[in-house]
């Protein structure tokens, strides 16, 4: 093995979110070095939250998903290879073979591979109709569906699912969202708020099944026509999207023999246990101080924070990846925010009044705030993050109370 | 299309063609205009995307929804009379000329 005669830079693999972010990070903070984004899909990265939202409903276009134009890459000296993915890493060569053949040596890699849609575990399932949510690919395929048919089927009450529900009530679809679980996004809100999104969805005319587990997908020929459940009902369907979570894509960090425990093991600033690779996004497993243990999160902010962490690591500057997290949902016409980590057993607390369609719920631990879902009360949910990032936490009478200026105690 | 101008805190100017119904936020982010970040995707969720718009220009624009109300008393640089979300004004016609100045910091 020779040495390389000039430094490969940092190659980049997954250009979604966390990817994307890393290249962009690296040139505001001044690396001059080669960059290379490797991506699986063909386009340059784009954003994935208006797919179940705004896109699916005509309110934007293709273009306008992009972070950046392709001018903005060649400007910035950052190479794109598209619709080409990570096949192996050879930690002792430094490089990494690519599908198409190609080895590219690394000066530094980042894995932001990502998650990729669980699959149903059920017969059926491959029948064609039956979708997952996750990239401009399967958006393209669930319109085609739904310009033919009318009855939707969303088996998994998640995010995606209750999202994409939203949109197609709009789009005068019949709905059943069928749900495993007791509650409608139960991994994540408390059951007040499951309680509250129900009724919201059920008022815009969904049919909303808890505790249903799906046995099978039936079809005439090759296409869906019914969702089976184990009571032996069967819901009429013409397209099924399935959002029962996520599985990180660790299969190539894995064999490379870098640590794995449903997600690539990472410190606060997205290094892996070898100097030379770093892991941002979905797809990273990183001790999180507001959280006091080990966290996989899914979302924008998290691949966004990570994602400018690991470029800083790389240039060799201090930016620890220990926000507050938060997350948000958009369904009909609500905004869901949430920030913090809400826990079972949390003492909650409701500011605002729910039949108002504006409120948050507050969730304390020991008397300190924890954890915050604001209900179209945006203002609530930027404070809650203050306060959390601070440190400083209202009493639980404090929250409840609407009266009190959350903002006072921000000085 | 409406012509815009912004202009980056650190006085750099970028003038962009915007097509009509574009969102300001949308024309900076796919214009490499750095000062605005637009987290959230443009979903007035995260008052990244935070503008100072031309005096000129205020009477031409409809006045903030009540989400972007309060959002503007979360930016991270001060509020002033002039502030706006980016991701809540779309170009029109109307609009052309528009000079925008970005504040100092978004998150």
């Amino acid at each position: 093995m020779s040495a390389p005669t000039e430094d490969p830079g940092v190659v980049i693999v997954g250009a979604g979110q966390a990817g994307y972010q890393v290249a962009e990070a690296l040139r505001q903070d001044g690396y001059e070095g080669a960059i290379t984004l490797i991506g699986d899909e063909p386009e340059v990265p784009y954003q994935r939250p208006p797919l179940s939202k705004a896109y699916l409903l005509g309110e934007t276009d293709r273009l306008r998903l992009k972070f950046r134009t392709e001018e903005y890459y060649a400007e910035h000296a950052i190479v794109t290879h598209l619709h080409v993915s990570a096949v192996s890493i050879d930690r002792t060569a430094r490089t990494v073979t690519l599908s198409d053949g190609t080895v590219k040596p690394y000066g530094a890699l980042v894995l932001a591979t990502g998650a990729r849609a669980r699959p149903l575990p059920v017969p059926g399932a491959d029948l064609a109709g039956v979708h997952m949510l996750r990239t401009l690919k399967d958006i393209d395929r669930i319109q085609a569906d739904m310009a033919t048919t009318e009855d939707t089927v969303v088996i998994g009450a998640g995010f995606i699912g209750l999202e994409f529900a939203a949109v197609a009530r709009k789009l005068g679809k019949a709905v059943t969202v069928v749900e495993a679980a007791p509650r409608v996004m139960g991994r994540v809100v408390s059951p007040t708020l499951s309680a509250y999104f129900t009724q919201v969805h059920e008022g815009h005319g969904a049919t909303i099944l808890c505790g249903a587990q799906v046995s099978a997908l039936t079809g005439e020929g090759s296409h869906v026509t019914g969702v089976t459940l184990a009571d032996g009902q069967t819901i009429p369907a013409g397209l099924v999207v399935v959002g029962i979570g996520v599985i990180p894509n660790e299969d190539l960090a894995k064999a490379a023999g870098l640590a794995c425990d449903n997600g690539i093991v990472v410190d606060i600033q997205g290094r892996t246990e070898d100097p030379f690779i770093y892991a941002a996004g979905d797809v990273a497993l990183h001790e999180h101080p507001f959280a006091g243990k080990k966290l996989r999160l899914e979302s924008v902010q998290n691949a966004a924070d990570q994602g400018r962490s690991v470029a800083a690591a790389i240039a060799g500057i201090d930016r620890p990846h220990d926000a507050v997290p938060w997350f948000w949902s958009d369904q009909y016409d609500i905004k869901l925010q949430m920030t913090g980590l809400r826990e079972e057993g949390d003492q909650e607390v409701l500011r605002g009044e729910m039949d108002s369609g504006k409120f948050s719920l507050f969730h304390f631990r020991d008397g300190v705030l924890r954890a915050v879902d604001s209900v179209n009360k945006p203002a609530d949910h930027i404070q809650a993050r203050k306060l959390l990032a601070s440190g400083i936490s209202p009493t639980p009478e404090q929250a409840g109370d609407v009266g009190f200026k959350l903002k006072d105690l921000l000085g | 299309m409406p012509k815009v101008t912004y202009i980056e805190f650190d006085g750099a100017e970028h003038v962009v063609d915007l097509p009509e119904g574009w969102t300001l936020m949308q024309g900076a982010t796919l214009n490499g205009v750095d000062g605005i970040e637009g987290e959230c995707g443009g979903s007035c969720g995260c008052a990244t995307c935070h503008v100072y718009v031309d005096e000129a220009f205020l009477d031409k624009l409809d006045p903030p929804s009540e989400t972007e109300e309060e959002m503007l008393d979360c930016t991270v640089s001060p509020r002033e009379s002039n502030s706006r979300l980016g991701c809540q004004i779309k170009a029109t016609a109307a609009l052309d000329g528009l000079i925008l100045r970005l504040p100092e910091a978004q998150s």
